[in-house]
């Protein structure tokens, strides 16, 4: 007997859903649209894409030796973008946001460089011109420039003409010094080494078989991206698809749970609590069809990102199915939330969207989520899209087993719990 | 079939209904009049089970109605004031879906639309929108929505409210037939014609009280007219409840 109503419910929600095209679209559309955005943005070098590289300015106002070689080891540079305009465009280009650093090697500052490489002159300054938004991109930039005026410095140094220029002005300079004896004489010697070295060199140079070395970066860097699995690469689009498609699962079902008000404004209700039917099957019917449509949009959302950008779910196929559905109950119950707390469809509309903005974005549904402070990152937990989009994330490119699948699937169960029990205790049922 | 035994409910402060007493019968249609705030909706919402009486009892054939899911509510059936209709959906989807809230269900449920539609006189639209339905088309399917599960009591909240005459005439005929029939009818209403023409019995309720129960004449003998001839039924209930303006 329950049961018939139960069904004729859920299936009247289903209609209701599907009758109303503005929210098909917001609900399926939508969110592929912005998780394909999003994908795009965070899709990382999974797919042997080019990293984006750093628009970096240089002025090279001193035309050096070691300025030209810095300059061309910026432009060799995998991570750099470089371009070499006037200092006055340069500094237009930074002001406008174009490039995010400009780099001025001002004249004099190769020879300035090679004297304080060896500790006896004063550091010559390079000037960064750099857009105050971009930060992140000042180190960066400054750590790549200290690796390239490294190199070039210490090349020069060590085998160019300005290093042995430097070592035969400095030679009669200790001859005639009046230091102690002994260190004089140890002085000479060194340097007279290195003269010879420097002479050798030359002379070798000159029949071209050996290549002037400087510095250079004393290790190598091996990169590899630490996924559950050898062969399993990260997929930015499977994070992405993930937020969207949570956050619009919430939005209709808060929705849904504002037609329940509006259901009550028109009457409807009156019908519905006059019928021989239970509370409990009234709110059960909500949430069964609530997380019926929220399965449905998480599964065309994903059905998308897998045909189109080969999202693949590299765990738990039993572990994914089982985050969604609770991630489903979790939302749909939220939207008996709102029906139960709601005062009327207008108040409701403007606090909910609040509220599902709140709990997407600090769930990690937009940006991950250890871009927060530490503190924050703690305070998320508490936030139930977090758990789905870290658990749906564990099961899709993380490639973890169905164990990694259970501690998500139940937090997410007991906010639905804990959402239904509220929504339970505070829903109006009178209906005078 | 229906008694109605010292019901009371209060919002807070406010007594909405106090000690609410009468009877329907079979075949009857009892008027319930009363101005604005009188506690005429709150009273129908007691008996269809929306509100539950802090004191006093529902009795169908004598039997208390008790609960959500007392079986006895399927002997009930409510039009409410509002149009409570899905606009969205086609009028058969909207009354196969309130019928399955009485457990009705495969060729009993299309029957009883059938019958329902066909009463009301909208068989040939069944499978529009309600969207693209009249105001009285629509008031005519909010009262076969309540003659869905053929109920023997059926509660009207004012079921005529903002429709031409020609669908009120249409929605009086129902009336009769379903009387004609052995329903019995309680019949809550600002038109006092309307229950001139339908109502067997009248309760004139004022502040939450029965203040008057009678029929129609036994009412119209209560006041005494300048001529000497019969009083209308709005100078009755203007004497009964004065000419105080409501809220």
């Amino acid at each position: 007997m329950a049961f018939i109503p139960l069904l004729a419910m859920v299936r009247k929600d289903l209609q209701l859903f599907f009758s109303d095209r503005r929210s098909v679209i917001v609900s399926f559309v939508v969110p592929i649209a912005i998780g394909s955005f999003f994908g795009a943005i965070f899709a990382g070098g999974g797919q042997n894409r080019e990293p984006a590289r750093l628009a970096v300015a240089i002025v090279d106002q001193d035309a050096s030796a070691i300025s030209k070689a810095v300059l061309a080891g910026a432009e060799t540079d995998k991570n750099l973008k470089v371009a070499t305009p006037t200092e006055d465009e340069a500094r237009d280009l930074v002001k406008r946001g174009n490039t995010a650093v400009a780099v001025i090697i001002p004249k004099g500052f190769g020879d300035a460089a090679g004297k304080a490489f060896f500790g006896n002159g004063d550091k010559p300054s390079l000037d960064l011109l750099h857009d105050p938004s971009r930060s992140t991109e000042l180190a960066m930039v400054r750590g790549i420039l200290t690796q390239h005026v490294m190199e070039a410095v210490s090349k020069e140094m060590f085998g160019g003409d300005q290093g042995r220029q430097l070592v035969e002005q400095t030679l009669p300079q200790v001859q005639s010094s009046s230091m102690p004896v002994d260190q004089k004489r140890l002085l000479v010697e060194m340097l007279g080494s290195v003269q010879k070295y420097y002479n050798e060199q030359r002379a070798t140079g000159a029949q071209g078989t050996t290549e002037r070395r400087g510095i250079t970066m004393p290790y190598t860097v091996r990169e590899e991206a630490m996924t559950a699995g050898s062969n399993i690469k990260y997929n930015g689009y499977a994070h992405s698809f993930a937020g969207m498609a949570i956050q619009f699962l919430l939005f209709a079902m808060a929705n849904m749970g504002i037609e329940m008000l509006l259901e009550r404004q028109r009457g409807l209700w009156k019908r519905l609590r006059s019928a021989p039917v239970s509370k409990l099957t009234l709110l059960s019917s909500k949430a069964v069809s609530g997380t019926i449509l929220s399965t449905l949009i998480l599964f065309v959302s994903f059905g998308f990102a897998m045909i189109v950008f080969a999202v693949r779910i590299e765990g738990s196929a039993l572990g994914f199915l089982g985050i969604s559905i609770a991630c489903a109950m979790m939302a749909s119950t939220f939207g008996l939330l709102v029906a139960a707390l709601g005062n009327s469809p207008a108040t409701a509309r403007g606090v909910t969207t609040l509220a599902v903005l709140m709990m997407v974005m600090l769930g990690g549904a937009w940006v991950p989520t250890f871009i927060f402070p530490a503190w924050l990152q703690q305070l998320t937990t508490v936030v139930p899209v977090r758990w789905a989009v870290d658990g749906l994330d564990a099961m899709t490119w993380r490639g973890f087993g169905l164990s990694s699948a259970v501690l998500p699937t139940l937090v997410l169960v007991a906010f639905a719990a804990m959402f239904a029990g509220i929504a339970a205790a505070r829903f109006r049922w009178e209906e005078a | 079939m229906l008694a109605i035994k010292n019901l009371r409910k209060s919002f807070g402060s406010v007594v909405a209904v106090d000690d609410v007493s009468f009877t329907l019968g079979r075949g009857q249609l009892l008027g319930l009049l009363g101005p604005n705030g009188a506690g005429k909706t709150t009273t129908v919402s007691m008996i269809a089970g929306l509100v539950t009486p802090e004191q006093g009892e529902v009795l169908i054939e004598g039997a208390r109605l008790s609960g959500d899911t007392d079986l006895k509510k399927r002997r009930i059936g409510l039009v409410p004031q509002d149009l409570a209709l899905y606009d969205e959906l086609s009028a058969r989807a909207n009354l196969r879906f309130f019928g399955a809230l009485y457990g009705l269900s495969g060729a009993t449920l299309e029957k009883a639309i059938a019958s329902a539609m066909e009463l009301v006189g909208l068989i040939d639209r069944i499978k529009d929108r309600v969207a693209t339905y009249s105001g009285g088309m629509k008031r005519r399917l909010n009262l076969a929505a309540g003659l869905l599960h053929d109920p023997d009591i059926l509660l009207l909240d004012e079921p005529t409210v903002g429709v031409d005459p020609q669908s009120r005439n249409a929605i009086f005929d129902n009336l009769e037939l379903l009387k004609s029939r052995g329903k019995a009818l309680l019949y809550t209403t600002h038109y006092m014609e309307e229950v001139e023409r339908l109502a067997d019995r009248i309760v004139v309720m004022d502040h939450g009280r029965v203040i008057a129960e009678d029929t129609l004449d036994g009412l119209q003998s209560r006041v005494a007219t300048v001529g000497g001839g019969r009083a209308t039924l709005e100078s009755v209930f203007l004497t009964l409840t004065g000419r105080s303006l409501r809220d």
